[in-house]
């Protein structure tokens, strides 16, 4: 893309040095014109967008000095667990939904992954369905529900049926709803009251976060994938790295991936403590959405498709933050602590608390070592593992469950582990079995379940034992998150896959 | 918003949202009661006895209206059962050197005053509050102020917004329906219309 400022100063002095073949007087405008010209230069980078900015500036609907600015919302999504006080909340105030049209409905933390058909056994799960079912029913709200083909989880049915769309501002009540942010929307987590307030306005008061990119180059080895990247990435800037920001991902890795590695990498922004994360649309977010359900079509998808190549940041622009990563340097990534920062490659060894000279960091690392069973400077590898989880919103898609069965085929899941794969919806359900990816599962000794967010914040009883080790394809290993006293290795599919094969965390680029 | 109150001290660092609240007690369709399984994991043991040596548990907490906490708190999901479960319990104000974003909006739109200190501040602060448990810190909103337990004071950053809305009762909600107007005529100029 041409720079602003080249296509009006191509003859910049900046850009042509003197050369003994060309005269003074052909150099261009002088050193008046020259500071003139620099001051044009910092115009148009004040002028010059971010793919951020432009989403932003685009949906505002007020903005008074002093207060957050009214930001309207195109699409709302909703769920089983966080929607039920905020349509109390609605009828407390007498209030309609007052765009039913712009919310679509799911049942995905609560929903079992087996018998799915038979009613829900947990009288309190009974009850969050029951809500939902009828708060939908009441304000006429698009609910794909339990035994709906399109059910399933709502970061993986919103981009499938072509509800995500670039330069979208797109909200739900869950702070994974980053994953969006992947087609080139700004997608957000947003609490019960927001909903709430979405629900009555169709909009919400949001203060303007700052930018931060993150700009991946470089091939990534076999066996190193998306999941990677972001745990490498959540590695280097902490889990509040990105508080107060937005990150655009950008780089020529970025562009390389397939649109669910991308869905997995915007997905686990937040644990990195952005607001957001998202990547400019391209020819391969088009292609995902052509003839999805919900995505314009005909003259409407033509006039789309112009709107979407113009959603880019511009070249001047200027972030508030960057950081750089080499995708060639990466390894294989799995976590050892109880939060999303604590990773390593998984050839490394477990970190020395006496190394670190920060008491409150140190005590913390005790604490977490100790909650996880772990010893410092133990090697990673070899640990036993209990069981092995491939699913949830950041890895449970096509293309992570065809990883994971690649690894799998012709080999046998260790007679110590228990592994689950739960596909992201039932589409994905469908397109796996299509493929004889089910068959690979259930032939390796994996237990092939119905979609859902299942174990990964274990609510609808898929949970772990206490003490038990599980190497999962989900985003949070915070203590008790799988279950009390459950024990969370975060890492990608294949290397979940080399794990279960193994019984022990496992490299699976040996196996590759 | 001005009042004074003894201080709970919890200085463990990313405390995240599963902690203040896990995902098994999410299956509520109220806000209220969730105060008894504020930081279940860390007050309970694994056969649901209430450990007393967590400060959640002892007397001093029952009462107390400002809970100390460490860097980062309320990291994770942006569940609002989070600050319902310490509005329950009986908080009014948290302090600690950082919140995480979602659930520092969450807790401004639920009446708990999230108060950045700075690190020797915060260290100050659990000093204080470990020599003399029953030593009160007072907060004043409308001056920005914070009195630490030995009288000195320290000024705390409020987004103007929030401040305004807490001190005068205005919800969120009121502020954007009053611009309903404004929104539709964004939506007809938009094509955004029904």
């Amino acid at each position: 893309m041409k720079t602003v400022t080249g296509i009006f100063f191509p003859n910049c002095c900046p850009r042509t040095l003197p050369d003994r073949k060309t005269p003074a007087s052909r150099l261009g405008p002088g050193r008046d014109n020259c500071f003139l010209q620099i001051m044009l230069l910092w115009y148009f980078i004040a002028m010059a967008n971010t793919l951020f900015d432009k989403i932003w500036n685009s949906h505002v609907v007020v903005s008074e000095p002093g207060c957050p600015a009214v930001l309207y919302i195109d699409l709302h999504l909703i769920h089983e667990v966080t929607s039920p006080q905020a349509f109390t909340g609605l009828r407390a105030r007498g209030l309609p939904v007052r765009r039913p049209d712009r919310t679509k409905a799911t049942i995905d933390h609560i929903i079992p992954t087996v018998n799915q058909r038979a009613p829900v056994t947990d009288p309190l799960a009974a009850q969050l369905v029951r809500e939902l079912e009828n708060n939908c029913r009441d304000h006429a709200i698009q609910l794909f529900g339990i035994g709906d083909p399109r059910n399933g989880i709502v970061h993986v049915i919103g981009p499938e049926l072509g509800l995500t769309q670039p330069g979208k501002t797109i909200v739900c009540g869950d702070s994974h709803t980053s994953t969006h942010g992947a087609f080139g929307a700004l997608a957000f987590g947003i609490g019960t009251s927001e909903v709430e307030h979405v629900l009555a306005t169709q909009c919400l008061l949001q203060s303007r976060p700052k930018t931060f990119q993150v700009r991946i180059e470089g091939v990534p080895a076999a066996g190193v994938t998306a999941k990677d990247m972001i745990l490498a990435l959540i590695a280097r800037i902490g889990v509040a790295g990105g508080t107060g920001h937005v990150i655009e991902y950008t780089g020529g890795t970025i562009r390389a991936l397939e649109m669910d590695e991308r869905m997995t990498i915007c997905n686990m922004s937040i644990e990195a403590g952005a607001r957001a994360g998202m990547i400019a649309a391209d020819e391969k977010t088009f292609q995902y959405l052509a003839r999805k359900p919900f995505s314009p079509a005909g003259a409407a998808w033509d006039r789309a498709l112009s709107e979407w190549r113009a959603l880019e940041t511009d070249k001047e622009a200027r972030f508030d933050k960057t950081v750089d990563l080499d995708a060639g340097q990466l390894e294989p990534m799995i976590s050892y602590g109880t939060n999303p920062g604590m990773t390593l490659p998984v050839t490394g060894r477990i970190p020395d608390p006496g190394a670190i000279a920060d008491i409150t960091r140190r005590s913390a690392l005790v604490k977490a070592l100790q909650y996880m069973g772990f010893s410092p400077g133990n090697p990673l590898l070899g640990h036993p593992v209990d069981v092995v989880f491939v699913g949830s919103c950041t890895n449970g898609r096509l293309e992570d469950l065809r990883a994971a069965a690649k690894v799998l085929r012709g080999r046998k899941v260790s007679p110590r582990v228990r592994m689950m794969a739960v596909p992201g919806s039932r589409a994905v359900k469908s397109l796996a079995e299509a493929e004889g990816l089910d068959r690979i599962f259930l032939d390796s000794g994996a237990e092939w379940r119905e979609p859902g967010c299942s174990m990964c914040l274990a609510m609808n009883g898929d949970e772990l034992k206490p003490g038990e080790y599980c190497v999962s394809t989900s985003n949070r290993n915070f203590e008790g998150r799988q279950g009390k006293g459950s024990r969370t290795l975060l890492a990608s599919p294949m290397t979940a896959a080399a794990c279960a094969v193994a019984g022990a965390i496992a490299d699976v680029r040996k196996l590759l | 918003m001005k009042f004074a109150s003894r201080v709970v001290p919890f200085p463990q660092q990313n405390i995240d949202t599963d902690q203040i609240i896990p995902a098994r007690y999410l299956k509520t369709t109220t806000k209220e009661g969730l105060g008894k399984v504020l930081l279940f994991d860390w007050r309970y043991d694994q056969a649901g006895n209430p450990q007393p040596d967590c400060i959640l548990n002892r007397p001093e907490a029952r009462g107390a209206r400002v809970l100390l906490a460490g860097d980062n708190f309320g990291c994770g999901s942006s569940r609002e059962h989070a600050p319902w479960a310490l509005a329950d319990f009986g908080f009014r104000a948290l302090i600690s050197t950082s919140f995480a974003d979602i659930f520092r909006n969450n807790c401004l739109k639920n009446g708990i005053l999230p108060i950045v200190v700075d690190s020797s501040v915060h260290a100050r602060l659990f000093e204080l509050a470990a020599s003399d448990p029953q030593a009160e810190v007072a907060i004043d909103l409308d001056a920005q102020i914070l009195r630490l337990q030995d009288g000195s004071e320290t000024g705390f950053p409020v987004d103007p917004f929030a401040k305004k809305c807490l001190l005068e009762g205005i919800d969120d909600l009121g502020y954007i329906l009053k611009n309903l107007s404004i929104i539709i005529d964004y939506e007809k100029i938009n094509h955004k219309d029904m």
